[in-house]
């Protein structure tokens, strides 16, 4: 059965409404960098990159690359108007100090507790490799996460408890998925959004961990659904 | 007279010892002081312990030292990057040793030994496995694991212009690490593209004051 969905641009696109015009945002390697690309043009938002960039500008156009202006993902970017730079322990200094306002990261798994994994599996063949994901987790005012709902194989990546090693416990406030949207509280899982043509029971059996609804949920359509 | 600038990465780098622990800036490509690192190559130090965000790609820099056998651990954030070969197959091997750390911690910790600090409490993977075998204590309600202050034998980092007092500037992204790493060690060497005389850096720019320098050595950017 082919289950209705929002492209990754749709789900970074639904991340991007919830930030608030004037935030400090330091989005993750991967989906989350989608984000900057959403941002509706009445808001002024100033990316943070950890490796010493406040006012990160978008990609630069070919042949203006400069290799010593790049991203946390290690690819070229610009800078705006009336942005700076610093060094790492300054950058970290605003992750972890509860400076930067709204961090959208990518996860291997969230539990119910608001629990992230997100930095290794138990795949013993790669070496680990953490950078920012911890200081990031635990300093962002809002931790959001930007993530497939279940694994390509179909296994949940919302769950009771993660499996994999945590990166840190009860930071994550909301969940993004091409499904659904879901905040992490007292309650566990609550379902704020669903995409269209979804029953509640199909996003049940989807996720690892009870679900809950919103009062209201919000319907989530996509492009041509 | 002060004039902490030398004529050859050889003499930038003379007197590293066997067994040192060497701090080497950059993030990613950008800021990786890619000639001293080649001058340590050049220079035969063995047995190193090499401090560095990433764990270097291709055949050049940090990756040289692992494929030459010359790193006996590292202690870094993101040792698996685009073309990281030379670490993994030294790492799946057993041959090298590898200290992860969170990278702000990896930075905090040099600023610790800069300030001549003992380490610090902090947040960040507290509630992980890199927590193991460390004290964990709960300030404000929420875990905080204690980070040792981890200095260096040698820092080696790059910048965009210095001047004979060791004054630096450097070039947007490429700072990173380079002046955490500055004050961090007994002996820090930089590399600039360019040398300027005394007074050209406006003083309320520069970035790493003449103090935390030793030596600075001319690379120029290539073309």
């Amino acid at each position: 059965m082919t289950v209705p969905q929002l492209s990754h641009t749709e789900m970074a696109a639904r991340v991007a409404r919830d930030i608030p015009d004037g935030s400090y945002v330091n989005l993750g390697i991967g989906m989350p960098t989608l984000v900057g690309d959403v941002i509706s043009a009445g808001k002024e938002i100033i990316f943070h990159s950890e490796n010493g960039i406040l006012g990160m500008g978008p990609a630069p156009a070919p042949g203006e690359v400069d290799w010593e202006l790049i991203n946390a993902g290690k690819s070229p970017v610009t800078l705006v108007p009336g942005g700076s730079y610093f060094h790492h322990t300054d950058s970290f200094m605003m992750m972890r100090g509860g400076h930067i306002d709204v961090t959208v990261l990518g996860a291997f798994q969230v539990s119910e507790q608001g629990d992230l994994a997100n930095w290794a599996t138990d795949d013993a063949h790669l070496p680990p490799a953490v950078g920012g994901a911890m200081d990031l987790a635990v300093g962002a005012k809002r931790v959001l996460v930007l993530m497939m709902h279940t694994t390509p194989d179909g296994r949940p990546k919302l769950l009771p408890e993660c499996t994999y090693p945590l990166t840190a416990a009860q930071v994550v406030h909301r969940i993004y998925t091409e499904l659904a949207v879901i905040d992490v509280g007292p309650a566990g899982f609550v379902v704020r959004d669903m995409v269209a043509g979804l029953s509640r029971e199909d996003l049940q059996r989807r996720t690892g961990a009870p679900l809950t609804f919103a009062d209201e949920v919000a319907v989530l359509v996509p492009a041509g659904g | 007279m002060i004039d902490k600038r030398v004529a050859s990465l050889a003499e930038a780098v003379q007197g590293l010892a066997d067994g040192s622990t060497v701090l080497v800036g950059g993030f990613g490509a950008a800021g990786v002081p890619v000639e001293l690192v080649h001058a340590v190559l050049d220079q035969g130090a063995r047995d190193l312990t090499i401090v560095t965000n990433n764990a270097g790609s291709g055949e050049t820099d940090v990756a040289a030292l692992i494929r030459e056998g010359r790193v006996r651990k590292i202690i870094c954030s993101y040792p698996r990057s685009m073309g990281s070969i030379w670490f993994e197959e030294f790492y799946r091997a057993g041959t090298i040793e590898l200290e992860l750390v969170p990278q702000g911690t990896l930075s905090e910790r040099m600023r610790a030994a800069g300030a001549g600090l003992g380490g610090f409490f902090t947040p960040a993977g507290a509630d992980s496995l890199l927590a193991r075998g460390k004290e964990v204590r709960m300030i404000g309600g929420r875990r905080h694991v204690f980070e040792e202050p981890l200095g260096g034998d040698v820092a080696l980092v790059k910048a965009l212009r210095g001047d004979r007092w060791g004054n630096l500037v450097y070039n947007k992204a490429a700072r990173n690490f380079g002046p955490t790493m500055a004050t961090a060690a007994t002996l820090t060497v930089v590399q600039v593209r360019e040398f300027v005389e005394l007074g050209d850096l406006d003083p309320e720019s520069v970035v790493t004051p003449g103090i935390f320098v030793d030596r600075v050595v001319q690379v120029e950017e290539e073309a």
